[in-house]
């Protein structure tokens, strides 16, 4: 039992500096009243004229299948993510309604979605919406029935 | 005439349509066959055949460097190997980050005591679409898919169902 502590304590030591650059868990801190439920976003692309949709995540997901019209912005962990968000959304006013998502992992462990959350908000963003998805993209919209768009 | 012609379009449309859509796999299901460049830098690319497997229970483990799931179970699926390796059992570690590059970092950081290709979409999409990860599918001696774990999945149950699949196979 102390020799099972001890290697789920040392790999956790070891581990640490891998996987703080990701940051999973900080997509809690995500305002509640700002998530979006999945049948919220396909009633809005049944309506037609949805806002524009970005996924913040990694390209082989998004390669395989994404939400139809959504834009890939590139990664929330990532500088370059980032800046990309920055150039895909920097011509629209501030007041207009944007929503993102990742769904790479789950939820409380997504390294991206609250890093892109932040990035709109202090581009003075005030109607950012983010996509809830808590298990995965897989789990919670493609095979919930949601629309998707096969490949890149 | 261009009636026919039409009707053809519409059909070869529909069929490219559905060949786009994947197949979701389940459990009993063949695991979809692979041979792809091993990447550990020690066997200066061996490849690693799914095919070339039968015989033996094999983990199919999707993962990626930036999945912290997926990160701190490797030490655990190592330990699987060394403790069953020679009983017929076999991690294959694909990973999904968009370049080898990456995936090779990470390889340099964390050790891996089982082989680790680079997968695609393509990949993803002959294993029914690998949209989230931690993603684990356990492939039985006969080929066939005896189990498939999404999210988090604590290493002791992943033990025991091993241990089940390599007793069908041969005395522990």
């Amino acid at each position: 039992m102390r020799l099972a502590i001890l290697t789920y304590l040392l790999t956790v030591l070891l581990l640490a500096p891998l996987t703080a650059s990701a940051a999973p868990g900080d997509a809690l801190t995500i305002p509640a009243a700002v998530q979006m439920q999945p049948a919220e976003l396909a009633a809005m692309l049944k309506a037609g004229n949805p806002p524009p949709i970005l996924q913040v995540g990694f390209s082989v997901m998004y390669q395989q299948a994404h939400i139809p019209n959504s834009q890939y912005a590139g990664p929330g962990n990532k500088d370059d993510g980032l800046l990309n968000l920055k150039s895909h959304v920097d011509a629209l006013p501030r007041d207009q309604l944007v929503v993102i998502y990742c769904g790479c992992c789950p939820w409380e462990k997504c390294p991206n979605i609250a890093a892109a959350y932040k990035q709109l908000i202090g581009m003075g963003f005030t109607k950012v919406r983010v996509l809830y998805l808590a298990s995965s993209f897989g789990d919670d919209w493609v095979d919930k029935g949601y629309p998707v768009t096969r490949g890149g | 005439m261009s009636r026919v012609l039409i009707l053809a379009l519409l059909l070869g449309l529909a069929a490219s349509a559905h060949a786009q859509t994947p197949i979701k796999l389940k459990v009993g299901d063949v695991a979809p066959q692979f041979a792809l460049v091993d990447l550990r830098a020690d066997l200066q690319g061996h490849p690693f055949d799914l095919r070339a497997q039968r015989g033996k229970v094999v983990l199919v483990d999707f993962w990626a460097s930036w999945c912290a799931p997926c990160i701190i179970a490797i030490p655990h699926l190592s330990q699987l190997q060394k403790k069953y390796g020679s009983r017929g059992f076999q991690v294959v570690g694909v990973s999904m980050d968009d370049s080898a590059n990456v995936t090779k970092k990470t390889m340099r950081e964390i050790r891996f005591d089982y082989p680790v290709v680079l997968g695609d979409a393509k990949l993803g999409n002959l294993y029914g679409g690998v949209l989230g990860l931690p993603l684990q599918i356990l492939v039985g001696a006969d080929g066939k898919i005896l189990a498939i774990r999404s999210g988090d999945f604590p290493p002791e149950a992943l033990d025991k169902e091993i241990a089940a699949a390599l007793k069908k196979i041969g005395p522990s």
